[in-house]
């Protein structure tokens, strides 16, 4: 147990201890997927919505690999205007998974970049039916607070583009997003490469991170999905502990006076 | 009947609900979502919804994603 207790992290209604979030896409097998789930100590899991595939439809469904005491996060991934991720919403909870959603209204096919125009319309009409809604988003400090003022559930600025490993691009930008949501938690989502760049985003005071590829691509996913844990635990202490002010000059560690000094020479 | 199940032209003898057509396809009546003809089906009626001639259908369910 950590020195210092944490609270737990409030997503609308729902509550969870882990601050790690993961995804399920990319994995080589469902059971690999399965086995890093259990190791990352996650109770929230992110799938996507497809149409069944009619000419091959005996495949194994996903759900049963995930452990029944995680909950699902079905995202929109994959829609570029407000009404397909409505319709993805929906169909998301007339499949019986709940009011949870991550919105995803994306702008940009290279970048995966949302669009901050039809996030923040698609997050009042989600609001609006009744759906706790997680809002992928830019990582845009106005934006973020008209999003939570909007009734989002969780804000979740990318640290760089989806899959692309590259870390936290503006570690600067989840802080001052930090500072202005004040009333749901900031979760950095998309980017992160590696344990180091999770353990970043929790020391800057991220309230959860939430990684796929970086353990589904990883050469060891279930060794990468434990190391993630111990990384946001690590950066979340880190934390709470309150890191020390950064000066622009050195401070001697040892005590400055007593120090032993050779008198003459060689 | 001639159907259209997730864009593909399908012709199905002895299926007359949407149940019958999940059966069809091998796919649990649990945690899938169903349009008809644009038009979702809540999950208590999934089973029993009658189809018609030349109804269009989706049948959509949980992958993996980020």
């Amino acid at each position: 147990m950590p020195i210092l207790e944490d609270s737990l992290i409030q997503v609308g209604p729902y509550t969870f201890h882990s601050r790690l979030f993961v995804g399920t896409g990319k994995y080589a097998s469902n059971t690999l997927m399965q086995e890093a789930i259990v190791a990352s100590g996650t109770e929230l899991v992110t799938v996507a919505l497809r149409r069944v595939n009619v000419s091959r439809s005996d495949e194994p469904s996903l759900l049963n690999f995930v452990p029944p005491s995680v909950k699902i996060l079905p995202n929109t991934a994959g829609c570029y205007t407000v009404e397909d991720a409505l319709l993805v919403a929906d169909l998301a909870r007339a499949a019986g998974i709940g009011d949870l959603i991550k919105l995803e209204v994306i702008a940009d096919s290279i970048l995966l970049w949302p669009d901050p125009i039809l996030t923040l319309q698609a997050t009042e009409r989600l609001v609006a039916k009744g759906f706790t809604v997680m809002v992928y988003t830019t990582p845009d400090p106005i934006l973020a607070k008209h999003l939570e003022d909007a009734g989002a559930a969780a804000v979740m600025p990318l640290g760089s583009p989806i899959g692309s490993g590259q870390g936290i691009i503006d570690i600067e930008a989840i802080r001052r997003i930090k500072e202005r949501v004040t009333r749901v938690p900031v979760v950095v989502d998309a980017g992160i490469g590696g344990a180091a760049d999770a353990a970043v985003a929790m020391e800057a005071g991220a309230d959860a991170v939430l990684v796929n590829t970086a353990i589904a691509l990883a050469k060891n996913p279930v060794a990468m999905a434990e190391a993630m844990k111990w990384a946001v635990m690590a950066g979340r202490q880190g934390y709470l502990a309150g890191r020390m002010p950064k000066r622009q000059e050195a401070e001697a560690s040892s005590p400055q006076s007593g120090r032993v000094e050779a008198y003459g020479g060689l | 009947m001639t159907l259209t199940v997730n864009g593909e032209p399908k012709v199905m003898a002895a299926v007359t609900t949407v149940g019958n057509l999940l059966d069809h396809f091998g796919v649990s009546h649990q945690t899938v979502a169903v349009m008809v003809d644009g038009v979702i089906i809540a999950r208590e009626h999934v089973a029993n919804t009658l189809l018609h001639e030349g109804a269009s259908i989706e049948i959509i369910r949980f992958v993996g994603g980020g």
